[in-house]
């Protein structure tokens, strides 16, 4: 059998030749996606709405996680004291808390500042107005040290704290936080969850998305198969529509999820000013964006890889 | 150049469409296929390109047999066939010189002796003039040129065309013929399928007829 003859050329202009193949496959699978307007922005914009959620979930349980990070270094025991307590007792009161080795900070908000606070917050002026007296009762903060912070030793501190004559009762910030953390790692577990089942989704659109271009381009690709294409030669142009449709729909997703974090950082900043505090979200970084983008692409890549599989079989002779 | 052993090709539903064809074709020879619609003419061109392998018996293009062929190099083999056929089979949205480069670029021509070729081509079929234009806007005897220019285009040692000037009249059938006759003069071996049986009979070429897939008449080879 004689072999069948190639294009002569030496090697390298055949590896030119192959990257020049690539390069006006991958122009013109793009410039074939700008050609349908319509059809291409409603797939791109499903991937990227698919992709986008998870994302936007991973965003905010990461959020979540740092702000309540930053809670969990501040465990604090608030402890309310009696309303007859003057101020001198307070401090008094304060200072002796202070001596002892396992808190490791202890603060006073006392009654006129609680007060004052309060009034700042706004809209509540009116209401205090009508009362001749400070309702509010003066607070200790205390702060135990890092060695002293284990939800049993901040449950034997409050029951200590309770047992002076001044406490009126106490609040522990630590239960919230356990079950806040519970609560994130359960929408961790959903968050990745959702994610696999919409990129299962993106898999099935990208696919059928690339399954009707190849029933569309029958007739070409019949033709070129009489050419003497080869079955890579034929599929190289759909993978890449695959890709780039990955690729726009991954830009498209971390676009909505920029979008909500603009959005949402106003209210945000808002209701941490009412905790008292500054909190800025973080968007996806750009590890995240990378993160996104290259699911995006893979997910398009292995989603056109299988239409083609099934419904591309190559040259063949039945 | 093509040896056919004792081909048969069956189909399931409609039986045998080839039945114990032998003939063998000698490199630069043309020759003419006729036979009645339905005797198998095209079916034998599809053996040849590879569209269809036969249920019995031993196809062997150029030295090659095809029973023996590895499904990675139909397409190799094809590159060494032009085929042209009654419908052209012309990609309507690309223009006449994409149509024409379709093989080349399969092959992986660089750009510049893709359009080196392809002006070669057209200006044999008479095209060159035209390379701009989509199929839609020629006629039917110049899309067929155009389909002509795409099987040379590669310089295959082998051109097949099923019914070439089936839509054609007379006079552009001739003018068809007649670059046939050009390729045959510089070595390339044709065969073609072809119920124009006026013009054949005035040709000095090789006529072999089927008929309910049988080879009954051969003017020439054994
Ligand atoms: N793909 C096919 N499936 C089933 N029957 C076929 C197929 N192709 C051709 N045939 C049958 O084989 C016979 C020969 O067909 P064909 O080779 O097209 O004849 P011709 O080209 O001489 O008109 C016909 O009876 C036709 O119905
Ligand atoms: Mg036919």
């Amino acid at each position: 059998m004689s072999r069948v003859r190639r294009p002569s050329a030496r090697p390298s202009e055949l590896l030119l030749i192959w990257l020049a193949h690539h390069l006006r496959s991958a122009r013109e699978s793009l410039r074939r996606l700008f050609g349908m307007p319509l059809p291409t922005t409603m797939t791109v914009a499903v991937i990227g709405i698919s992709l986008a959620l998870p994302a936007t979930l991973y965003v905010g349980t990461d959020n979540l996680r740092t702000m309540t990070g930053r809670w969990d270094q501040t465990a604090a025991i608030s402890l309310f004291l009696r309303h007859e307590v003057d101020s001198d007792t307070a401090r008094a009161l304060a200072e002796r808390l202070r001596a002892r080795p396992e808190l490791a900070r202890v603060e006073l908000i006392e009654r006129e500042q609680a007060l004052a606070e309060f009034k700042e917050l706004g809209g509540f002026e009116g209401a205090l107005e009508a009362l001749d007296d400070n309702p509010l009762p003066a607070v200790l903060a205390l702060y135990p040290g890092p060695d002293h912070a284990t939800p049993e030793q901040l449950r034997a501190l409050e029951q200590q704290a309770l047992a002076l004559p001044e406490a009126d009762f106490a609040r522990m910030d630590t239960l919230w936080i356990e079950r806040l953390q519970a609560i994130l790692a359960l929408a961790e577990t959903a968050t990745l969850l959702l994610g696999a089942l919409l990129g299962l989704g993106v898999l099935l659109i990208v696919g059928n998305t690339i399954r009707l271009e190849i029933l569309n381009r029958r007739g070409e690709i019949e033709i070129m198969e009489l050419v003497g294409a080869t079955a890579a030669f034929i599929r190289r142009p759909f993978l890449y529509a695959g890709a780039w449709y990955g690729l726009l729909g991954g830009l498209c997703a971390t676009l909505l999820v920029t979008l909500s974090a603009t959005t949402l950082q106003g209210s945000v900043s808002r209701l941490a000013a009412l905790y008292g505090g500054e909190f800025r979200l973080a968007g996806l970084g750009l590890g995240g964006t990378l993160a996104v983008v290259v699911t995006g692409v893979a997910l398009g890549l292995v989603g056109s890889w299988i239409a083609v599989g099934r419904h591309l079989q190559g040259a063949e002779a039945h | 150049m093509i040896e056919f052993d004792h081909v048969h090709k069956r189909y399931p539903e409609r039986g045998e469409a080839l039945s114990d064809i032998s003939f063998a074709l000698a490199a630069g020879e043309m020759a003419f296929l006729t036979g009645h619609s339905g005797a198998g003419k095209s079916t034998l061109l599809r053996l040849i390109g590879l569209l269809e392998r036969p249920s019995r018996g031993r196809v062997v293009v150029d030295g090659r047999d095809l029973g023996a062929l590895p499904r990675r190099q139909i397409p190799l083999h094809r590159r060494q066939v032009g085929m042209i056929f009654q419908d052209h089979r012309l990609l309507a949205d690309r223009s006449v010189f994409d149509n024409v480069a379709l093989p080349l670029q399969v092959m992986g021509y660089g750009h510049r002796e893709i359009g080196r070729r392809v002006r070669a081509a057209l200006d044999h079929v008479g095209l060159l003039k035209r390379e701009r234009a989509t199929p839609v806007a020629l006629s039917g005897g110049e899309q067929q040129r155009v389909g002509i220019a795409r099987a040379v285009v590669a310089r295959p040692p082998l051109l097949l065309a099923d019914e070439p000037t089936g839509n054609l009249d007379p006079e552009l059938s001739r003018e068809i013929f007649e670059l046939f006759e050009r390729f045959q003069y510089v070595g390339v071996t044709l065969l073609i399928a072809t119920h124009d049986l006026s013009l054949v009979a005035r040709m000095p070429y090789r006529i072999m007829t089927l008929a309910d897939g049988r080879l009954v008449n051969d003017s020439g080879g054994w």
